[in-house]
């Protein structure tokens, strides 16, 4: 699972000294230190999600008794299913149009030759790096005399037209296809577009899960968005934003905020397991080599 | 290329007719392909970072037609007291939290990088908290470094040491907020970590003969093997800085213990305005007090910001790009 990165560690001698011996339990030492302050946090909440309503108010690290019934109770304190339901809604329909605009720019920008690409490519990392408080103004006005504000239509439609980060991570991985590829399939009379789906698209299948991935993340984790059009319409609100005000409705249960909370990092964890090689080699080629 | 695949090459051989044909064809596909994203493009950003420009020079509230008041909104920034501590505050963490990301980052890189064992499990565990909800992430936060019951305080006190009152203290609410974008900060440690791995072998086994030890070979190799990386780094985390604010306002409603989180502007900012960011008040200006043609003012400045951040990294990626228009296989 970890091959992707290991196979080019440095070659390091083994420890054949004191001096080499001590180095590699002070390396590892503080490599496990690390493990277990990034790990610790999560854990902290967990013992906390499953002890009792009276003991989470204290000092206590662990659980008198276990009360995973708390996972369930949450259901009943607010309509957790309704806000999944529009999490799902918003990070399945934004990842689905990505996938279907993003491809083709993508492909455009890696293997096709025209004039201003590089300039437009450009204009594509400019867009992925502008903080989105900027253009939230005029969004919100258009959207809102479309009359669509109050749901979550405005942050889905656009993944069906153009999503900046997106289109440059699809970029950065089909470019690394070698040209050869595209060439024999147009030597054989495919058009570009049969060259893109049935050459590029396969091979570049552990690239288009990376990004599909990160769309989905991103657009499970958003806060800004979801506030911004669903603010104030509690029923279109998803996960991340009802979240945000469960510690407020429930601010003396400590337990059952962290069990939501846990709840909430389930998608990523379990995403993250089953493609953990999809998403080193995608952060990986998020950094740009300049 | 290989005469094969040069007689195909329909442009470059064909007499004039098919040639530009072919071209002709090459262009509607070009076009097909990009269309969707030029069009996208100019509905999502240029168009309103147009009017972004234009509505700050207006008095606007989504529901009278906008008026033309010229540059009052921006005259009008000078006076305002909390568009001063909104600046300061994004400054602070454009700052602190840019050098503290990157350090941090290619440090944990740096130590995961040299371990022999265990490697795939320290990088699950420390880039896993980076694909956490940012608001989940917050509350984590929250509740880990809640004063006198907070497991961070008893394990202070083992020191001794007392702990603040993190997100309950103006002076520690934005070091509180830095720490959980620490804890996050996985897939930049991702990035150098794999940048650290590309550093070719030869310079270390060359440099391990001269007798360079590892903290040497650190300094004199890899860092200047992977600077371009950090620079990306940099500017990346500049950007997240300038538009930080789901951390800023969860932690700012959870402090204040507001009932309503999502509705009212009370809590934004809390304790004492040390949370209130740029983006934060901006948001306020616009959509909590609908004084749109301000909050495009400071839209305007963001971008404006923002864009010098960006323009560096753009530079260096053109440089590069023409290296590699040289290059095979560009």
């Amino acid at each position: 699972m970890t091959a992707v990165l290991d196979a080019r560690r440095p070659a390091e001698t083994r420890p054949r000294d004191w001096k080499g011996v001590l180095d590699w339990v002070a390396v590892h030492s503080l490599g496990l230190a690390l493990g277990l302050m990034f790990a610790l946090p999560v854990l902290f909440v967990f013992l906390t999600a499953v002890m009792s309503d009276s003991q989470a108010f204290t000092k206590d690290l662990w659980p008198r008794e276990w009360h995973w019934g708390n996972f369930l109770e949450v259901f009943d304190k607010a309509p957790l299913l309704k806000y999944l339901g529009n999490s799902l809604l918003y990070s399945l329909l934004a990842t689905a149009g990505m996938l279907l605009s993003s491809i083709p720019a993508a492909y455009a920008l890696a293997k096709l030759r025209w004039r201003g690409r590089n300039a437009v490519f450009l204009l594509v990392v400019g867009a992925m790096m502008l903080p989105p408080q900027v253009v939230a103004v005029p969004l919100y006005d258009t959207w809102s005399s479309l009359g669509l504000t109050g749901t979550l239509w405005p942050l889905i439609l656009p993944y069906f037209l153009f999503d900046a980060f997106s289109i440059f991570l699809l970029r950065q991985f089909i470019v690394t296809i070698p040209q050869s590829y595209v060439d024999a399939a147009r030597v054989d009379g495919c058009t570009e577009f049969q060259a893109l789906v049935r050459v590029v698209v396969p091979m570049a299948r552990p690239g288009i899960a990376a990004t599909a991935l990160f769309c989905f993340l991103y657009t499970w984790n958003d806060y800004f968005g979801p506030l911004l059009y669903t603010g104030e319409r509690p029923d279109e609100w998803t996960l991340s934003l009802a979240l945000s005000s469960f510690k407020g409705m429930h601010h003396v249960q400590w337990n059952l905020a962290m069990a939501v909370t846990l709840l909430i990092m389930v998608p990523a964890v379990v995403l993250f397991a089953f493609a953990q090689r999809s998403f080193v080699k995608g952060i990986t080629f998020t950094g740009v080599k300049g | 290329m290989t005469a094969t695949l040069e007689r195909v090459d329909v442009p470059r051989t064909a007499p004039a007719r098919g040639r530009s044909r072919a071209r002709s064809r090459h262009r509607w596909t070009v076009l097909a392909f990009m269309a969707p994203a030029v069009l996208g493009f100019l509905l999502f950003f240029g168009y309103p970072l147009v009017a972004t420009v234009g509505f700050s020079f207006t008095e606007y509230d989504l529901i009278n037609p906008p008026e033309w008041t010229g540059f009052e909104n921006y005259t009008y920034m000078f006076g305002d007291k909390l568009f001063r501590t909104a600046a300061y505050n994004t400054l602070w963490f454009v700052v602190v939290l840019t050098g503290l990301r990157v350090v941090f980052a290619l440090g944990v890189a740096s130590v995961i990088a040299r371990l022999k064992s265990g490697v795939g499990l320290i990088r699950t565990l420390c880039y896993l908290p980076s694909l956490t909800p940012p608001v989940a992430a917050t509350l984590v936060f929250f509740l880990v470094v809640r004063p006198n019951d907070g497991p961070l305080d008893a394990f202070l006190g083992w020191f001794g040491v007392e702990g603040p009152l993190w997100f309950s203290d103006p002076a520690w609410a934005k070091p509180g907020i830095t720490l959980v974008m620490l804890w996050v900060s996985g897939d930049l440690m991702i990035i150098l970590l794999a940048a650290i791995m590309d550093v070719p072998r030869e310079q270390y086994e060359a440099a391990e003969l001269d007798g360079a030890g590892p903290v040497r070979r650190w300094w004199h190799i890899t860092l200047p093997n992977i600077s371009p990386v950090l620079l990306f780094g940099a500017v990346n985390s500049i950007i997240l800085a300038l538009q930080l604010f789901t951390q800023a306002v969860v932690a700012g409603s959870a402090a204040s213990g507001s009932a309503d989180a999502t509705g009212s502007t009370k809590d934004l900012g809390f304790p004492e305005n040390s949370t209130l960011t740029f983006p934060v008040w901006l948001y306020a200006q616009g959509f909590r007090y609908f004084d749109m043609g301000y909050a495009a003012a400071m839209a305007t400045v963001l971008f404006i910001v923002s864009f010098a951040a960006t323009a560096v990294l753009v530079q260096r990626m053109r440089k590069a790009s023409y290296q590699e228009e040289g290059g095979p296989g560009a």
